[in-house]
């Protein structure tokens, strides 16, 4: 065998090893590129999350603040009756204040011209607050009173940049001599701006105030909506779970829910949304955009995911523990009940999480049993009211005020949209947690 | 809320049932319950159950079924001459049914005595007025007939809300008695009880049944009632969507045709942009992506799946839309006419679903098996061209399954398309104007104020129904290809 290749001997290599030939090179860069493209298309899916998150907080986070004018001020028992005895009372206080205000200007040595129209431009009808606090309090008299006063949103815009000088048309909200009286009171550090609690404990406002609006009703009418949403899709979706992964024969009913769950997982939402109107409020002729509705038509959402990842966790149990508890006698059913389930419990709850956090951000189906368009004014009164009386929830609120024709209000969507996320992280966290703290490999 | 209180006397009544019951059973072993035939807490659970579970089935079957019976012993109450033309008996039905709404809240808040809600006369005293003084939505005159047809309405309604109450507590109680009775130490109450709690179980399970039966059943029953209203043929073929706002039907243009291409174009657009960027990010993760980066772009990416649909709703709306139009608009390129189209909406859509292609592509890819590569390598191809010429090839079926799955999602996709897509709709070839799409039109009919029983609102249910048969198929065709594929390698 050696003497053959010895008399033969391979013919001289036309390529060396360590020369790349055209051919290699070529595939070589063919190699690379092909890395590089996936490296670019990675790339891009976080380029686009930056850049989501980036216009997420940049045009959310003004919604948290809000301009307010803070002003001392006091008012003398004198000055308290004189301005009652006249007849329009609420211009005597508002004169006052102008007057107190033009004071401080003076102080600082600025002189700014204006006059009661200009105030109620800036801040509404100043005068109306005062003599309402005066008359709530009236100890206060004769003491010098902070008061913090928020102005409208049209300076509100202008501090945020939706509003400025070059396109601004004097008009009843807002004239470019406003701006000068503005621009004075901020130098004298009378107008500023400040966190707004109103944003987040309020409720909804109506169309012209967009400064007013908060998302706090929607964030209850969003609790309640859960809360049904936990309470039907838990127990049913751990019971059908249950069933199906322990119980069920092999036939054609059981094929027939499981075809049916895989389905409805991957529904469109917005069948749902036509299924909660045609069938709850339609037939059933239950209250229009009440938690109740929403919160059924999200339980029925939520089903599959809840029973796909519970019985995923059901699964995980390794059946020796069922052979054991069978085996000391137990019934199945205590195998399952005591056993099964509360080695299953940690996934269960962590499915459930994520499956309720998946409703809380639904939008689609809420549009359809009318809870868009409802201005949620205040607060349910009561437990049982907030399931039946008309509320809005977070994802319908951001809804309503993105298709406001006021652009102001486009700073609300975004910032409610940034509690909303914060709620959504806050509820994933729980579960990565859960996860990390209680799952058991076997 | 009376039901609330319902509920809560029927659980007491269970609670109570459990101990004596619990008690009962030992009582009669003589407190030794190694007598018994099963643990002592069994017994208890029988009675409790026997209490609860019928109480429970007749009051949800009650609930349905009260407001149908009342409905319509009510409109057969209503005299033909007082509906109006143009107007029907639902719709006056739905007055009654306000008026009816608005006398019991007036009771509640103290401002009419009951005598005065049960006997007042529409033509003697103003109802509507004091109606509106309670602060009760009244939208037109209640009239005489409209005012009897409420107050027998709340009447029969209360009645028959009572009778359910004490049928209600009776069944409990007697259900309690029941099992009281045939508690014995012999009693195979843990027999009886896990039966029991098999049959809740598979009734649970049923409950997915029931949704899509739901489901179908609202679609098909609306669909119809569509149909006798308007011809299918122009619904399916109409090349024309203009539905009129009067309410009354006849001059509107219904035809789905032009709403079906706008949403396959924004599906396809999107598609265009998640496909290639999910797969290539796929393939990355799968096969060059060391463990550490792997572990961190992949949930990075996932973040993507879990943001709600409204959150890109605003995203298209209000920043891509924006950022188009300065590029493609009018002081740019020319192309473009406002900030909602088609591109703008199937952009955003197809960041939404980078991670939906990318998350199942992954999975697939990593199930073919290594042997193959090896084989691969073994002949002397480089890495790109295993993945070119063997894995994906292999992977295939699974990932057009997952593509078809993504296409799903697409076309059923509401949020950014009622915010991002605009309104109009037209069959047009330029992906820079706007266009409408199912979903949206879907919400803009049923949430205008047009009445449910005119085709302009009927015709959401049929879009609903194309939808529903649409994702169906595409959703089924896609299960079974990444099933089929599936069983090939395991």
């Amino acid at each position: 065998m050696t003497d053959a290749s010895m008399d033969n001997p391979p013919p001289a290599r036309a390529r060396s090893l360590r020369q790349a030939d055209a051919n290699t090179r070529r595939r070589n860069a063919a190699e690379k590129r092909f890395r590089a493209y996936g490296m670019v298309a990675i790339l891009t899916g976080l380029f686009f999350l930056t850049v989501l998150f980036v216009s997420i907080i940049r045009s959310g986070a003004p919604a948290f603040t809000r301009t307010v004018v803070n002003v001392e001020f006091t008012l003398t028992q004198d000055q308290m009756d004189a301005a009652e005895s006249e007849l329009f009372k609420t211009k005597a206080y508002s004169n006052l204040f102008i007057a107190a205000l033009q004071g401080k200007l003076e102080e600082r040595g600025m002189s700014v011209e204006f006059d009661e129209a200009a105030i109620e431009r800036l801040l509404g009808k100043v005068g109306g607050t005062l003599r309402a606090h005066y008359k709530e309090f009236p100890d206060d008299v004769g003491k010098p009173v902070p008061f913090e006063l928020a102005a409208s949103s049209r300076v509100d815009g202008y501090y945020k940049g939706r509003v400025n000088r070059e396109t601004l048309q004097d008009s009843r909200f807002l004239q470019l001599s406003d701006l000068d009286l503005v621009d004075a009171l901020e130098e004298a550090q009378i107008i500023k701006q400040a966190f707004s609690w109103t944003f987040i404990t309020g409720a909804d406002s109506g169309v012209d105030n967009p400064g007013g609006a908060g998302i706090g009703a929607a964030v209850v009418g969003s609790f309640f909506m859960m809360l049904v949403v936990l309470v039907l899709s838990l127990p049913i979706g751990v019971a059908a779970s249950i069933y199906l992964e322990e119980f069920a024969p092999q036939n054609r009913f059981t094929d027939l829910i499981e075809v049916n769950i895989s389905n409805l997982a991957a529904v469109p939402s917005i069948v749902f949304g036509i299924l909660g109107l045609a069938v709850f409020i339609q037939f059933m002729h239950l209250p229009q955009s009440a938690p109740l509705v929403g919160g059924l038509v999200l339980s029925l959402m939520t089903l599959p995911t809840i029973i796909i990842s519970t019985r995923a966790s059901l699964k995980a149990v390794p059946p020796s523990i069922r052979d054991a508890a069978l085996g000391v006698g137990a019934s199945k059913m205590q195998a399952v009940f005591h056993h099964v389930l509360p080695l299953a419990a940690p996934g269960i709850l962590t499915g459930t999480i994520i499956g309720l956090a998946q409703a809380l951000g639904e939008t689609a189906p809420l549009l359809l049993i009318g809870m868009v368009g409802f201005v949620a004014r205040g607060y349910p009164d009561g437990f049982v009211a907030g399931f039946t009386e008309p509320n809005s929830a977070m994802p319908a609120q951001i809804y309503t005020w993105a298709a406001r024709a006021d652009a102001s209000f486009y700073e609300k969507a975004w910032g409610g949209i940034i509690i909303l996320l914060a709620f959504l992280l806050t509820m994933n966290i729980i579960a990565i947690i859960l996860r990390r703290r209680f799952e058991r490999r076997w | 809320m009376p039901l609330f209180w319902l509920i809560l006397i029927v659980l007491v009544i269970a609670a109570v049932g459990y101990m004596l019951g619990r008690s009962r059973a030992l009582a009669n072993a003589g407190g030794d319950s190694r007598e018994l035939h099963s643990l002592p807490s069994y017994y208890g659970w029988n009675v409790a159950l026997k209490a609860m579970v019928p109480t429970f089935v007749l009051l949800i079957v009650w609930l349905l079924v009260q407001p149908l019976y009342v409905n319509s012993v009510i409109s057969g109450m209503i005299p033909a001459n007082v509906i109006d033309d143009g107007s029907s008996r639902g719709l006056v039905m739905a007055e009654v049914r306000r008026a009816a709404n608005g006398l019991d809240n007036a009771v509640a808040q103290g401002v009419m005595d009951e005598e005065f809600a049960r006997n007042a006369r529409a033509d003697f005293t103003d109802v509507s007025q004091v109606l509106k003084d309670a602060g009760q939505i009244v939208t037109t005159e209640v009239t005489q007939p409209v005012l009897r047809a409420a107050q027998r309405y709340r009447i029969v309604n209360a009645t028959g809300y009572q009778i359910m109450s004490i049928v209600a507590v009776v069944l409990a109680l007697a259900g309690t008695l029941f099992a009281l009775r045939e508690t014995r130490a012999l009693f195979r109450a843990r027999n009886v009880v896990e039966l029991g709690i098999h049959a809740l179980l598979v009734g649970a399970a049923s409950i997915a049944v029931l949704t899509t039966v739901g489901i179908l059943l609202s679609l098909v029953f609306n669909t119809w009632e569509f149909f006798k209203l308007y011809p299918a043929s122009d619904f399916f073929f109409g090349l024309n969507w203009a539905p009129s706002f009067s309410g009354r039907g006849g001059s509107s243009d219904l035809g789905v045709l032009p709403l079906l291409w706008g949403t396959f174009y924004i599906s396809i657009v999107a598609l265009a942009v998640a496909v290639p960027i999910g797969l290539f990010a796929a393939i990355y993760l799968s096969e060059y992506a060391s463990p550490r980066i792997r572990s961190i772009a992949k949930p990075l990416l996932e973040i993507l799946a879990g943001i709600p649909t409204i959150v890109y709703g605003l995203f298209a709306l209000l920043t891509v839309g924006p950022l188009l139009l300065k590029v493609f608009g009018n002081e740019g390129l020319g192309w473009m006419q406002a900030g909602t189209a088609v591109m703008t909406a199937g952009l955003v859509m197809g960041i939404m679903l980078i991670p939906f292609v990318s998350s199942l592509s992954d999975d697939i890819i990593n199930a073919v098996p290594q042997a193959m590569r090896d084989g691969s390598y073994g002949l002397g191809a480089t890495q790109s061209e295993t993945i070119r010429q063997v894995v994906i090839p292999a992977a295939l079926p699974g990932i057009v399954g997952a593509i078809l799955l993504a296409a799903s999602r697409a076309i059923g996709e509401t949020m950014i398309v009622v915010l991002g897509a605009g309104a109009a709709a037209r069959l047009s070839l330029n992906p820079f104007e706007a266009m409408t799409t199912v979903t949206a039109k879907i919400v803009s009919q049923l949430t205008g104020d047009a009445d449910f029983a005119s085709p302009e609102a009927l015709v959401a249910f049929a879009l609903g129904m194309t939808l529903f048969v649409l994702t169906l198929c595409l959703n089924i065709i896609a299960l079974y290809i990444v099933r089929k594929y599936r069983e090939q390698y395991e």
